[in-house]
């Protein structure tokens, strides 16, 4: 999987998780651009981009992640 | 909603709750308004919002309160005002075994342990008092799940200072509990994790990370059994089952294979699935489970297959049995017809994927579970949760046997030509009067359950009939009907508040097992002659109307009633001048309690 088909797909899990087809994700999005994207969302985003890519994050990397991009970056190293 | 159907997908489920919600507040179809207390002691808001979702796909429109993070103790013996304005209608108390305050210690001595026991279980025997006594509602009661390890290996389960052990003995004396008290449900989360996988529902990150008693996916199955409880709670279990027969009931096509051929009974694995699978349906006629058959099938076929000397059910478990060559949605329109109960009280089992489809477009709200594989047709129907059962009365265990008395009973009027006369062969007692003990979880049970002859749909608690019950500001009666065919039961309720000369009516409710049988006109006399001897000079009723109960929009018309009012959304008043009327009843022999 490239970057790029990586951002593509996880773009749908962020629109299908805050319900909003209008987000568009790239490496330096946080959690301040999106309006939902609280502590209890977190999870649930997790969630999905777990399912989404077959893999598991660690419990340290859950809380650390600071953008987009460090999370595209261990899906790069899981898959 | 399909996705939200056991077994559903719990990914999808949390990913798209927010589209799922739009599209189910948007569906324009009437819902119960339930206020749910949830007293977590973990994080509780995605399983909130996720059991929101499975509740309002089985009828019921939740507002929620949640307890600030594990206040669920402080907020049950010491309720804030939130909670107290609230007015919960059912008190959830979502404890783990990462509640527990403290466990056996492997130097404990058995008094020890016991002791610490007795401790646990008072911290909680006091919160549940304390809720039912504040707000005399419904509680569920979560459960211990296992402990996700055991210190001492297998002997942990045996030894009473294991965990495993203290957890199974504290469950014990919560399901004591519960067996003693009305209105106070668990919630089987031990079952649930044990069926779910213990090893992930309890993988620790979920707990240290998000203080959530159980791992994230889980989430949807936890939500889902619980709400099963909430709708059961309030009226919204299914009443009937109509099963498909070729290899539904049996493996093979009766009609083309021959009787001989059919596999059911001990001879090979595929037939002594069809057996387990008969036994477990023939299990729900004690549960008070209408059996019908809907089978398209010669019906000499369909009976030949019923008798085979192998199988569990026999043509006579059933009520009803369409064998006929009919498009599947009419035989169930027409089954639900000849039950008097709503097409969407049906469950129907049908291998057939076509069938199905067919069955749920036409006739909405007509639940047809994902039946693939013999092996897996118990296991969908009994998580689908459908009958869950709460409250369980003796009437449940009659049932089956009174539907059937009914059919007999349509089969003879066809032989009457005047109606009165066949009313009059029908022989018919009832007992019309006060409350008495004996019956309360009945009468409540009607209340949340009657739909269609109900003109105010008005729901009790246990807790709130007991109290109608106590108080002498009420005229109560109840009607139980007996014929020659059998014993209806309780059939029918009526409460009305005083208020001066005037009698307010509350609730006007029957069941629709006893329709056209001039019951209502029984009850009305009663209640007339309750309110002469109490000096009561006008009755007033109201007609709030529903989604369902279309039938009793004229019944206070019938009743000779005056309409004083009625507002745009259709709301009616009716007045009844209580010197004017005359009896009206002539064919049931009405008796009062101890006369009968």
């Amino acid at each position: 999987m490239t970057e790029e088909e990586i951002y593509e797909r996880l773009n749908e899990v962020f629109q299908d998780v805050f319900d909003d087809d209008t987000i568009e994700v790239d490496d330096l999005t946080t959690a301040d651009d999106i309006d939902d994207w609280d502590s209890l969302e977190h999870i649930n985003l997790i969630a999905a981009v777990e399912e989404e890519f077959g893999i598991k994050f660690k419990m340290g990397e859950v809380s650390t992640m600071k953008d987009v991009g460090e999370m595209v970056d261990i899906i790069m190293s899981r898959i | 909603m399909f996705e939200l159907e056991y077994p559903f997908d719990s990914a999808y489920i949390m990913k798209k709750r927010k589209s799922i919600k739009k599209t189910l507040l948007s569906d324009g179809s009437v819902r119960l308004k339930k206020n749910i207390a949830v007293l977590g002691g973990s994080t509780t808001n995605d399983i909130v919002t996720v059991m929101e979702l499975f509740l309002l796909n089985m009828g019921i429109e939740p507002t929620f309160y949640q307890s600030e993070y594990a206040q669920y103790w402080q907020d049950a013996m010491f309720p804030g005002e939130e909670l107290q304005n609230f007015n919960p209608d059912i008190v959830f108390i979502h404890t783990t075994n990462r509640n527990i305050t403290e466990f056996p210690n492997v130097t404990d001595k058995p008094e020890e342990v016991d002791e610490l026991l007795e401790k646990e279980f008072a911290r909680y025997k006091q919160m549940w008092n304390a809720v039912s006594e504040r707000f005399k509602c419904p509680i569920i009661q979560n459960n211990f799940e296992m402990p996700f390890y055991r210190l001492m290996g297998n002997k942990d389960c045996s030894d009473y200072r294991g965990r495993e052990n203290f957890i199974s003995r504290l469950n014990m004396k919560f399901y004591e509990y519960s067996s003693q008290t009305g209105n106070f449900y668990i919630n089987d989360i031990n079952y649930i994790s044990a069926s779910y996988g213990l090893k992930e529902w309890s993988n620790p990150l979920y707990w240290n990370m998000y203080k959530y008693a159980l791992c994230f996916a889980a989430i949807p199955e936890f939500a889902f059994n619980t709400a099963n409880i909430v709708k059961s709670v309030f009226g919204k279990n299914k009443k009937a089952l109509a099963l498909d027969l070729d290899n539904t009931l049996w493996g093979g096509v009766v009609g083309d294979d021959g009787v001989e051929h059919i596999q059911i009974g001990q001879e090979t694995g595929v037939a002594q699935s069809y057996y387990e699978f008969q036994n477990y349906i023939k299990a729900h006629k004690d549960l008070g489970i209408m059996l019908t058959v809907c089978s398209k099938n010669d019906e000499e076929n369909a009976i030949a297959g019923l008798n085979h000397p192998e199988g569990v059910l026999k043509p006579d478990d059933f009520i009803i049995v369409k064998a006929n060559w009919e498009n599947k949605d009419r035989n169930i329109a027409n089954t639900a017809a000849e039950l008097n109960i709503l097409p969407e009280a049906i469950v129907f089992v049908d291998d057939n994927p076509a069938e199905r489809e067919i069955v749920k477009a036409q006739l909405q709200g007509v639940k047809a579970p994902t039946m693939d594989g013999v092996e897996n047709y118990i296991q969908t129907l009994d998580r689908s949760g459908f009958f869950e059962v709460t409250t369980f009365s003796e009437d449940d265990l009659k049932r089956n046997e009174m539907y059937k008395a009914n059919v007999q009973r349509a089969a003879q009027q066809a032989t009457f030509e005047n109606y009165e006369d066949y009313l009059l062969s029908l022989d018919m007692n009832a007992v019309i009067d006060d409350f008495i003990p004996m019956y309360i979880q009945r009468i409540t049970q009607l209340s949340n359950k009657s739909n269609q002859f109900n003109v105010t749909t008005k729901r009790y608690t246990t807790a709130e009939m007991e109290e109608v019950f106590a108080s002498d500001e009420y005229i109560r009666l109840y009607g139980k009907l007996t014929d020659k065919f059998g014993d209806n039961g309780v059939v029918s309720v009526v409460i009305g508040k005083k208020d001066g000369t005037t009698l307010n009516m509350e609730l006007w409710l029957m069941s629709c097992r006893v329709l056209k049988r001039d019951m209502e006109l029984a009850m009305l006399d009663t209640l007339v002659e309750k309110c002469r001897e109490q000096g009561i000079e006008t009755i007033k009723g109201c007609y709030y109307p529903t989604a369902k109960n279309g039938m009793v929009k004229e019944l206070y018309k019938f009743f000779g009633f005056e309409k004083i009012s009625e507002d745009e959304e259709g709301n009616t008043v009716w007045q009844l001048n209580v010197a004017d009327y005359t009896k009206r009843n002539n064919v049931i022999k009405v008796h009062g309690n101890g006369d009968a």
